[in-house]
């Protein structure tokens, strides 16, 4: 068996239709659990009191506003090597849902940020990048809607999301690059003296692996939807011909 | 079963609050779009079908 099975649209969608209900499930169990968790009963943090309760929204939601982006980035870049469409009908699917975790973050951050650095925004290059990779997914969807011809579109936006990746990883690695920003270093870590408390990390993961989960579960069933437009449109046209 | 929340009350019920939001609709959106996608593709099948 191989992957590239899955670029035929109807092995896809076959395939898709016993997986996205269970998917769905799972990520509402997780988030459910870890949202849970992490607002009743996970510890006030000793010098950002109550407000830490704010990183089980903040970091799965700024950690998927990335990965989304590279998923796109993977999916163009088979677009434009294999010219495979349900590649291309992904990477736009993906889209919508990465703009919401995007929006998700800088909200979260703005929100945190005022009471811990008494400003609800600063020109960091870590929040900067971030307003900047949001910007790249708004114009990425614009560009979609405004091509008629979808492959051309899928072109277009393939190379819209190969530049924009250099802000996906400036946005991930800013605050390693330029040390002068408010933002702290990532709170995860492998190394157990860097990494955050297990009270905190364990809820986090549960968290983390839910956001995971519904962005997987999200971009099934939009890629399915994207799969079907397609379809009509294949239809409408072979009956104006005939 | 409310923790306290302290001085940060209204910065964290305001966090969960306007993510719930921005979740609520990318799923909902997501789903509308599905159902509606799947409904014009039954439909000109069965035009296409009947013609």
């Amino acid at each position: 068996m191989s992957l590239w099975e899955y670029a035929n649209p109807r092995k896809f969608m076959a395939t898709t239709d016993r997986l996205v209900g269970p998917l769905f499930l799972f990520a509402a169990l997780c988030l459910g659990t870890g949202l849970t968790w992490g607002f009743f009963f996970a510890p006030d943090d000793f010098r950002q009191g109550s407000a830490v309760r704010i990183i089980y929204l903040h970091v799965p939601s700024a950690m998927m506003a990335i990965n989304a982006w590279v998923m796109m980035l993977v999916a163009s870049l088979i677009w434009l090597i294999r010219r495979h469409h349900v590649s291309a009908l992904a990477a736009k699917a993906a889209a919508p849902v990465g703009v919401s975790m995007t929006l998700m973050a800088l909200f979260t951050g703005a929100v945190w940020g005022q009471p811990m650095w008494g400003s609800w925004w600063e020109w960091d290059p870590r929040l900067t990048s971030f307003l900047i990779l949001f910007l790249f997914y708004l114009g990425y969807m614009a560009l979609w809607s405004s091509v008629e011809n979808p492959d051309t579109a899928a072109d277009l936006t393939s190379m819209l999301c190969v530049v924009g990746s250099v802000f996906a990883l400036l946005s991930r690695y800013a605050v390693n690059f330029w040390s002068q920003g408010l933002h702290q270093a990532a709170s995860l870590s492998l190394d157990r003296d860097e990494n955050i408390s297990n009270e905190f990390w364990l809820p986090l993961i549960v968290s983390i692996t839910g956001f995971v989960i519904l962005f997987v579960a999200l971009v099934l069933l939009r890629t399915r939807c994207e799969i079907r437009l397609r379809r009509v449109r294949a239809l409408e046209l072979k009956e104006r011909i005939s | 079963m409310m923790p306290d929340l302290g001085a940060y009350a209204f910065e964290v019920a305001l966090a969960y609050a306007g993510s719930f939001v921005i979740l609520v609709t990318i799923i909902g959106l997501s789903v509308l779009q599905a159902l509606r996608a799947k409904r014009l593709l039954d439909e000109t099948e069965r035009r296409i079908s009947d013609a």
